[in-house]
C-alpha cells in the first residue's frame, strides 16, 4: 500500500524516475543560489533574469527549432551579457544594482521580442515558456547535472567572500579585493541555473525552485550553512512530492512541485523557529536569573 | 509493392495533367479582365483552409491566410495587420467548430462587413477525442474541430467554398464550379488510395499514439485507432498521471506506434517512446500545412504524408 503510493511509481516507469534525477539536480543547484540571492537582497533577480535568459532561448529555438544545444547557449549568452554588464554598471556607477539589472533585462525582452516578430509571429513559444520536467532526455538530464555540479563547485571556491560581502559589504572592501570577482561568478551560477531549469521546469517555475526553499529555510535558520541545508532539503521534498502528486492526482507535474513548496513556505511562515509568526505571537519565557 | 509504386506514379501524372488543365481552363476563362486588382479578396482563417479555397477559387480570388503554415491556430495571437487584412476582406472563411476561438472577437475589431462563412457547415461534428473527467476552461464547446482529416467532409468543406464564392462573385459561377469539379475528382482519387493502403494493414496493428488527438475525424472514417497524452486542445500540459496511463495502455494494448506533430511538443512522445520501445514514426501533420521547404504544402500532399508515414510505421 505505503509502497505503491510513495516507491511504484517510480520502479514502474523511467519517465519519473528522470523527472525526479532531474528536479532534484535542480533542487541541489537551486537552494545555495537561492539563499544567497536572498541574503544580498535579491530576491526579485531571478526573475528578472528569467526574463533576460527568454528571449535568448527563443531566439535559439527560432534559428534551430527545438533544440537543446541552441536554446542553452541563446539564454546563457543572453543572461550572461545581462548579468555581467548589470554587475559592472552597478560597482563603477551611481546607478545601484537593481535599477541596472531592470534596464538591461527589459532591453534584453525588448530585443527578443523585436527578432521574434521580425521572423514572423507563428511560433508557439508556449514550449519554450514552460518546459516539461516528464520529458527529459538524456542530453537535458547531462546538461542539468553538470550545472548543478558546476554550481557547488564554483560555490564552494567563492563560499567566503560571498559570505562575509552578504553580512557586511563595507569590511569586505577594506580587507579584500574578491568581492567584486565573486559576485560576477556568483551572477553567472544564477544564469546557469535558472538555463538548466528552464529546461526543466520552464522559465517562471525555475525561479520558483529556487526562491521558494531559500525562503523556507530562512525561517528555520539564522546560521547561513544550516538555512542553505533546509532550503535545499525543502527543494528535494518538494520535487519528490510534487512529482507524486501530480502522479497520483493528474496534476500539471512543474506547478504540482512548486504549490507543494508553496504550502511548505506557509506552514514555515506560520511555525517557523525564526521568526515566524506564531512563535512572535507567543514568545516562549524569557531566559531568567 | 512495386505494382502499388507504379500505379501511384501513372496516379500522379494523372492528376497532374488535369491539374494543368484545369488551371488552363479556367485562365481561358478568367482571362480578360482577371488583373490582380479585380481579384476577390478573401481571408482564410488558417492553411489548410486556405489551400481548399485557392483550389476552389482559382486565378479569380486573391486568398490571405491568418495562421500561416506551421502555425498553431489554437493559441494564435492576431496581429493588427491581421485586422486590416480582415477589414479589406470580401469574404472571410472559417472552420468554425471552436476552432478559432480568438477569431471573433478579430473580426469585431476590424469593424469588417464581409459575410463569414463557416466552412464545416453541414458536417456531423464528433464529440472531442481524449476529454478528461475535469474540464478546462475551453472557450468553445465539445465538438472536434478538425473535420479536414476525414476526405469525405473535405469535400464538404469544397462544396460550402463553392457555394459561398459563387454567392460573393456570380460572374465566376462556371469557373468556381469547374475548378470545384476537378478538385472533388482528386479528393475521390485521395479518398480511394486513403482506404486501399490502410486495408493493407493488419487490423491489430491499426493502433497508434501521437501528441495531439487531432485525428478523430480520420479515426471515425478510415478505422485507424488514434490516442493522444493530451487533451484535443493543446492548451493542457500533460501530467505525469496521463503519460503514465498512456504507457501502461502502450504495453497492454501492444500499440505499434507513436507520432510526432507539427505543432506540439515532441519531447514528450519520444520519452514515451523511449520507454515502451513502441516505434516513433515521422511526423504527422494535423493543424497546418508546411511551409514551401516542407512535404505536405497542400491538403492532398498533407493526407497523403501521413498515409505514407502510417504505412511506413504500422505494415511490418
Amino acid at each position: 500500500m505505503l509502497n505503491d503510493i510513495f516507491i511504484a511509481p517510480f520502479t514502474e516507469f523511467e519517465f519519473m524516475r528522470r523527472a525526479l534525477a532531474g528536479a532534484l539536480a535542480l533542487a541541489l543547484g537551486a537552494g545555495p543560489i537561492g539563499v544567497f540571492l536572498m541574503l544580498r537582497r535579491m530576491s526579485l533577480v531571478g526573475d528578472a533574469m528569467a526574463h533576460a535568459i527568454l528571449p535568448g532561448a527563443a531566439v535559439g529555438f527560432l534559428l534551430s527549432g527545438l533544440n537543446l544545444f541552441a536554446m542553452t547557449a541563446g539564454g546563457l549568452i543572453a543572461g550572461f551579457v545581462v548579468a555581467v554588464l548589470t554587475g559592472l554598471v552597478a560597482r563603477t556607477t551611481e546607478l545601484k544594482e537593481d535599477a541596472a539589472l531592470a534596464t538591461f533585462y527589459l532591453l534584453s525582452l525588448a530585443v527578443g521580442v523585436t527578432i521574434i516578430s521580425l521572423k514572423g509571429t507563428n511560433i508557439d513559444l508556449l514550449h519554450v515558456l514552460f518546459g516539461n520536467v516528464l520529458a527529459l532526455d538524456d542530453q537535458t538530464l547531462l546538461l542539468i547535472a553538470a550545472n548543478a555540479t558546476i554550481t557547488l563547485i564554483v560555490l564552494a571556491l567563492i563560499y567566503r567572500p560571498l559570505v562575509i560581502e552578504c553580512v557586511d559589504p563595507g569590511f569586505m572592501r577594506t580587507v579584500s579585493s574578491a568581492g567584486g570577482p565573486a559576485h560576477l561568478a556568483f551572477l553567472v551560477l544564477v544564469v546557469v541555473n535558472l538555463v538548466s531549469g528552464f529546461h526543466a521546469l520552464g522559465t517562471l517555475l525555475a525561479v520558483g525552485i529556487m526562491m521558494l526553499p531559500a525562503a523556507i529555510g530562512r525561517f528555520w535558520a539564522r546560521d547561513t550553512t544550516l538555512m542553505i541545508l533546509i532550503a535545499t532539503a525543502s527543494g528535494v521534498v518538494a520535487s519528490y512530492a510534487g512529482l507524486l502528486v501530480s502522479f497520483h492526482l493528474g496534476v500539471a507535474s512543474g506547478p504540482a512541485i512548486i504549490l507543494i513548496a508553496g504550502v511548505l513556505y506557509l506552514s514555515s511562515l506560520l511555525f517557523g523557529r525564526v521568526g515566524g509568526l506564531v512563535r512572535q505571537a507567543f514568545p516562549g519565557r524569557h531566559l531568567e536569573a | 509493392m512495386t505494382i502499388r509504386r507504379n500505379a501511384q506514379k501513372e496516379d500522379a501524372m494523372l492528376t497532374r495533367r488535369q491539374a494543368l488543365a484545369a488551371t488552363a481552363l479556367a485562365a481561358l476563362f478568367v482571362a480578360p479582365g482577371a488583373r490582380a486588382q479585380d481579384r476577390l479578396n478573401v481571408i482564410a482563417s488558417f492553411s489548410i483552409l486556405g489551400d481548399f479555397v485557392k483550389n476552389v477559387g482559382g486565378d479569380r480570388v486573391e486568398v490571405a491566410t491568418l495562421v500561416g503554415p506551421n502555425g498553431n491556430a489554437h493559441v494564435y495571437a492576431p496581429s493588427p495587420g491581421d485586422a486590416k487584412k480582415v477589414a479589406d476582406a470580401k469574404l472571410v472563411f472559417v472552420n468554425g467548430l471552436g476552432f478559432e476561438g480568438w477569431l471573433e472577437r478579430l473580426v469585431k475589431a476590424s469593424g469588417t462587413k464581409a459575410p463569414i462563412v463557416v466552412a464545416t457547415k453541414g458536417i456531423k461534428p464528433l464529440e472531442r477525442a481524449g476529454e478528461h473527467e475535469h474540464d478546462h476552461d475551453h472557450d468553445h464547446g465539445r465538438a472536434d474541430p478538425h473535420a479536414w482529416q476525414s476526405v469525405a467532409n473535405a469535400k464538404i468543406y469544397v462544396a460550402n467554398i463553392r457555394d459561398a464564392l459563387i454567392a460573393a462573385d456570380p460572374a465566376g459561377k462556371d469557373a468556381y464550379s469547374a475548378n470545384a469539379a476537378a478538385y472533388l475528382a482528386k479528393l475521390d482519387a485521395l479518398e480511394h488510395d486513403v482506404r486501399e493502403v490502410i486495408a493493407k494493414i493488419p487490423a491489430d496493428r491499426r493502433r497508434v499514439i501521437t501528441s495531439h488527438s487531432a485525428f478523430g475525424y480520420f479515426q471515425d472514417a478510415y478505422g485507424v485507432n488514434f490516442t493522444a497524452p493530451q487533451g484535443v486542445s493543446t492548451e493542457a500540459e500533460a501530467s505525469a498521471k496521463d503519460v503514465a496511463a498512456i504507457i501502461a495502455q502502450i504495453r497492454k494494448q501492444k500499440v505499434a506506434a507513436v507520432f510526432l506533430e507539427n505543432v506540439t511538443d515532441p519531447r514528450l512522445v519520444e520519452q514515451v517512446a523511449r520507454e515502451t520501445g513502441a516505434k516513433v514514426g515521422g511526423t504527422l501533420y494535423s493543424d497546418a500545412l508546411t511551409d514551401d521547404k516542407g512535404d505536405a504544402t497542400t491538403y492532398i500532399g498533407l493526407m497523403r504524408h501521413n498515409l505514407r508515414q502510417l504505412a511506413s510505421a504500422l505494415v511490418s
